[in-house]
């Protein structure tokens, strides 16, 4: 009787442990694709809308014979963009026999989870990861993706600021992160290296924290100009608010975390004139409207952040399995690699290092409360 | 709203037993339209300013009242209970039979037999996660050193673990050292970094020694973040080598297997040695500053230097804990050792009974892996964790294993040790 | 005025714009620190034990203030600004305080005898509870907050040093300060509440109902904090459900500070708190604002380990 609690404790954890093996049904003619992002917690906002891209490229896959006969089925797991919790998630794809997966969206959660998909030569296309080294550094041969990297988009914003916006004193501003500081980090590099500018100042600011006076105060003393900012959309309002409040109308530009509706309805009318980078606005191409529609009829919502972009990783996918005939790893790359696929994004490809080829980014404006791109 | 008196009304007119129906009833009723009232905003009125749209649930606030109706009759029963046997010794697991030789080595081989084999017949995914439970039972025993045995509460735990892990990355990344020859050196560099920071709360107790390590984990996390020259900063470190076989290149599948054999073997180390020290000199020394540090100035003990050790002891684990969750995960960075770490693991040590290794194990055990198989509800299952733990403390708050009483029964020629 | 001397004098007025900014805006932060920490250093004046959920109670009465309002601006439309702010206002105290009082009788009443560390678990465990239970409740975006904090046309010309809200914050934290000093010093409940942190049992004793005290405390540090959160998510313009967190910590720091248990010493350990990382941020680097507040911390406690206006604890044998 006394002994058994400590047996019972046991058998507690085996049966958890077996209860979250449960569900794993193996079918032969099936292709299994694993969809992976934050799916809760704040970043939930950025992962979700893949999902529902993927879903409905699968349905109408499936309703339409599936890929050679093939039936695809999803498998959707949530890493709440922590890199720990990534490589859980990873390992739960691997276990599921999944032949590629489309995600992660944050890029720490996607360096962990490659070091879990390397090894299995999985395939990852992520829609929203723009974390430089992923492609350019070598070591992920299995990695794609449908977004321009972030030296792209720092290098963009920084022309703009100096070139279109005159800017000869900058101030650049991050959130600490991974994602808003390497944008920053880049930001810097190339206004220093493009001489037209100076950079008066480089700070991080701390998430969440309970205003963001000091920073602004530091920002106006030091004569800035105009401020490039790497981080995402909740800072971001909370910094352009203060600012305009302050009577600070400086011009703001920022990364594709900001360039995001939300942004706007959350800063309300302080956003106005804000700049951000976002992938390049190919709504207009009949794919991404139909993809669009599609998103409104099912889900009754406006898609929401890197919708077109996973839409597109979702039809590059199926379209190289589908070519490839085969759902081994190296025959998927080699077929991604070669064939051009219209997308969402337009007629897209990959390149060696896993970058899409045919896609870019621009700079958009919050004009009457929308994001309007400048040309 | 005085109980006695709702109680008195009630019997005076109806009688003993109606009485008492008729109060707990009036007092469950009471108590719904109270939860009802003062949660009304949050609960019924959905707003969301972004879409600006406001959505009425009325609903909510119907499922909220009979759920605290029928709670409230059950939250009051077990508190009497539990009230009604304070005055009585705790109901304690008797672990005198675990105590004795002749069990305790087959059950513990039996246990361990048990988790070696798992990874071979276990999914990958289930091998990774109670990896990471081990790697968790040893970060809470060696809180349990600083915390349950020493009983000084350390809210920065967390650092001793950053720093471990940290070491081993850049020794690896930069300077191509191996896993095994990094274990030991960054053991030793969170020791050292245990032992500095232990000089300055020496003279600090309780609370303020508390928010003093709480103040350390920060700083520590803060410094892993933007001193990006040493430590890549929030980027993190990536691609840290797995420990090697021999010298071959293992697959994913059998490298977590012998990744999850080697943390293994680590925590039953770390236990065994814990155990050991439990009852030597120094775990002595640590128990009666526990239990009363003047006293036991008094009685010569140099409290300094248990201080000292326990603090240092304490991170030495942590350190091997950061090194093997560095080879695990293969990349690290600092949104991995925030305070909200520190706080579990405490809660680990709280929950399991503080001082009990046995019970720190389980509860460290339970508490990763539950949430793991709970992945379904994820929403609900952080709920669910507050709740556990408020019960836990109100209902047990010995934890799994009550440490609170330990004397010693002398009957005939068997002397068992109850603890 | 040569161009040199122009610049060096618009640097100077710079300078000092930069200075008094980040001083009044220190003062705003260390503000919202103190109506925070207020309610934990009451607490723990009393019942001895640090009240994790705090910080999730500052987020409840936010949000319940969020509810209300937009409730009222959305369903009627053109109410009077003062009006809106006073309803919200109000809502937000009496959510926040009844969360606190019912917190305090199931999670902590039952736990009076009990190992300190337990309650502080079970503390651990309410302010998980509540986070998430807002959190499902609600949402997990941020939410933009409607600017409540009217704007004070005398201000406008001082616009870029301190604005009509910091002004705002640090007013009524002075205020609330003297309220609670003379609630404390003259009052019979503030008689009372002396008696029972000194000494719960001799309270009893002397026919103090101690549970009424604790009660009483635990509602006046709920409305101080749902107060803070209130003004600062009118003062940032959003909020979400997760911001307790980071201001508790930072509110639990200045409490410690300035001498848990101490009221005097919660407000000067906040304001002291609010100031460093102002100052820090703005002179030395924002990359460490966090670890400045940590490191003077660690300094005062160093020197004086029972905090700045801490009382010095004799241990008795």
């Amino acid at each position: 009787m006394r002994i058994s609690r400590k047996v019972s404790a046991i058998l507690l954890v085996a049966l958890a442990l077996i209860f979250s093996s449960c569900g794993k049904s193996s079918g032969v003619k099936e292709i299994v694709v694993g969809v992976a992002g934050a799916h809760s917690g704040d970043l939930a906002s950025y992962g979700l809308p893949t999902v529902n891209a993927v879903k409905l490229v699968a349905e109408e896959i499936n309703a339409a014979g599936g890929i050679d006969g093939k039936q695809i089925r999803l498998v959707i797991e949530d890493d709440q963009c922590k890199p720990e919790v990534a490589t859980n998630t990873a390992t739960k794809l691997v276990g599921d026999k999944v032949v590629a997966v489309i995600g992660h969206i944050c890029s720490g959660a996607t360096k962990a989870a490659l070091g879990i998909y390397n090894d299995s030569e999985i395939i990852c296309i992520s829609p929203s990861a723009t974390n430089p080294p992923l492609t350019q550094s070598g070591d992920y041969p299995n990695f794609f993706r449908t977004i321009a990297p972030d030296d792209a988009q720092a290098k963009l914003d920084v022309d703009f600021a100096t070139d279109k916006l005159s800017l000869k004193k900058i101030a650049v501003i991050h959130d600490k992160g991974d994602y808003g500081k390497g944008f920053a980090e880049f930001a810097k590099s190339f206004i220093e290296a493009g001489g037209k500018a100076e950079v008066v100042l480089f700070e991080g600011i701390t998430p969440g924290a309970v205003d963001y006076n000091a920073i602004i105060n530091k920002i106006q003393a030091s004569g800035a100009e105009g401020i490039i900012y790497g981080g995402y959309h909740p800072e971001a309002s909370k910094i352009v608010t203060q600012m305009k409040k302050k009577g600070m109308n400086l011009p703001f530009i920022s990364d594709d975390g900001v360039k995001d509706d939300t942004f706007i309805k959350v800063a309300g009318e302080f956003a106005e004139g804000v700049y951000a980078s976002g992938p390049i606005d190919t709504t207009s191409s009949p794919i991404a409207q139909k993809a669009i529609k599609a998103h409104q009829d099912k889900f009754g919502t406006e898609h929401g952040a890197f919708y077109i972009n996973a839409y597109a990783a979702a039809l590059a996918l199926f379209n190289a399995i589908d070519k490839a005939d085969s759902t081994e790893p190296a025959a998927i790359a080699a077929a991604l690699r070669s064939e051009k696929v219209d997308t969402t994004l337009g007629t897209i490809g990959f390149d060696e290092r896993g970058d899409a080829i045919g896609i870019g980014f621009s700079i958009y404006q919050v004009k009457d409360g929308k994001y309007v791109e400048v040309k | 709203m005085n109980e006695k008196k709702l109680n008195s009304f009630f019997i005076k007119r109806f009688g003993p037993t109606w009485g008492f129906v008729l109060s707990e009833c009036t007092k469950s009723i009471l108590t719904a339209l109270w939860f009802m009232l003062f949660t009304l905003p949050l609960v019924v009125v959905k707003v969301n300013t972004i879409n600006r749209t406001i959505t009425w649930r009325w609903n909510y606030v119907v499922f909220l009242g009979i759920a605290t109706f029928i709670l409230s009759f059950m939250w009051r029963y077990f508190i009497r209970k539990r009230d009604a046997r304070a005055g009585s010794e705790r109901r304690q697991i008797n672990l005198a039979l675990f105590h004795d030789p002749k069990y305790m080595y087959p059950s513990m081989g039996i246990i361990f037999v048990i988790f070696a084999v798992f990874p071979f017949v276990g999914s990958l995914y289930q091998v990774t996660v109670l990896s990471t439970a081990l790697i968790y039972v040893m970060l809470g025993v060696g809180l349990n050193v600083v915390v349950g045995l020493g009983g000084m509460l350390n809210l920065g735990y967390v650092a001793f673990y950053a720093v471990g892990a940290y070491t081993y990355a850049l020794l690896n990344v930069n300077f191509g050292l191996g896993f095994w020859i990094s274990l030991p050196i960054a053991a030793l560099i969170s020791t050292l970094f245990g032992l500095i920071l232990s000089l300055p709360v020496l003279r600090l107790r309780g609370d303020y020694l508390a928010i003093v390590t709480l103040a350390f984990g920060e700083i520590t996390r803060l410094v892993l973040e933007n001193f990006g020259v040493l430590t890549q900063g929030p980027s993190g470190i990536r691609s840290i080598a797995r420990p090697g076989f021999l010298g071959m290149h293992l697959k994913l599948q059998q490298a977590s297997i012998y990744m999850y054999l080697i943390i293994l073997g680590m925590t039953v180390l770390t236990l065994f040695i814990v155990y050991r020290l439990e009852n030597s000199r120094i775990g002595r020394a640590w128990q009666a500053l526990r239990e009363d540090e003047i006293a036991s100035k008094a009685m010569g003990i140099n409290i300094s230097m248990t201080k000292l050790t326990s603090f240092a002891l304490g991170a030495t684990w942590a350190g091997f804990a950061g090194v093997l969750f560095a080879a695990k995960t293969t990349f690290i960075n600092p949104a991995s050792f925030t305070l909200w770490e520190s706080i579990v693991i405490l809660c680990f040590v709280v929950l399991g009974g503080m001082g009990s290794i046995l019970g720190v194990t389980v509860a460290a055990l339970i508490l990763t892996v539950l949430p793991e198989s709970l992945r379904a509800f994820s929403e609900l299952r952080m709920l669910v964790y507050g709740v556990v733990l408020v019960l836990m403390m109100i209902f047990r708050p010995g934890g799994i294993v009550d440490m609170k009483k330990k004397h010693y029964n002398f009957n005939n020629n068997v002397q068992t040790k109850e603890a | 005025m040569t161009p040199e001397l122009h610049l060096r004098y618009i640097g100077g007025i710079m300078q000092l714009d930069l200075f008094i900014g980040l001083l009044l805006g220190g003062l705003a932060k260390g503000s919202i620190y103190a109506l925070i920490a207020l309610g934990y250093t009451m607490v723990y004046g009393i019942v001895q034990l640090i009240n994790f959920a705090h910080g999730e109670i500052y987020m409840i009465g936010a949000f319940t203030a969020l509810i209300v309002s937009t409730v009222i601006s959305y369903t009627m439309p053109g109410t009077n600004m003062y009006v809106n702010l006073l309803l919200s206002l109000l809502a937000a105290i009496a959510v926040a305080s009844a969360f606190a009082y019912t917190m305090e009788k199931i999670a902590y009443k039952p736990l009076r005898n009990a190992a300190r560390l337990s309650v502080l678990i079970s503390a651990i465990g309410v302010s998980i509870f509540l986070q998430n239970l807002v959190l499902v409740l609600q949402t997990p975006d941020f939410l933009p907050y409607p600017a409540l904090l009217p704007e004070i046309k005398a201000l406008e010309p001082f616009r870029n040093v301190i604005s009509s809200s910091q002004f705002i914050i640090i007013l009524t934290t002075v205020v609330v300060m003297v309220l609670l000093t003379i609630l404390i010093k003259f009052t019979r409940i503030g008689k009372a509440m002396r008696a029972t942190s000194q000494d719960k049992t001799m309270a009893q004793l002397i026919g103090i109902n101690v549970n009424r005290i604790i009660s009483i405390t635990f509602l006046i540090g709920a409305a101080t904090a749902s107060l803070g959160g209130v003004m600062i998510s009118a003062n940032t313009g959003q909020m979400n459900y997760y911001i307790g967190f980071l201001a508790g910590i930072k509110a639990f720091v200045a409490a410690v500070l300035g001498g848990i248990g101490s009221i005097p010493g919660a407000v000067l350990g906040s304001l002291v708190l609010g100031l460093t990382e102002s100052f820090g941020s703005g002179y030395i680097s924002s990359d460490y604002e966090d670890a400045f507040a940590f490191i003077f911390l660690i300094i005062i406690l160093i020197f004086k380990p029972e905090g700045i206006l801490g009382k010095s604890e004799n241990q008795k044998v």
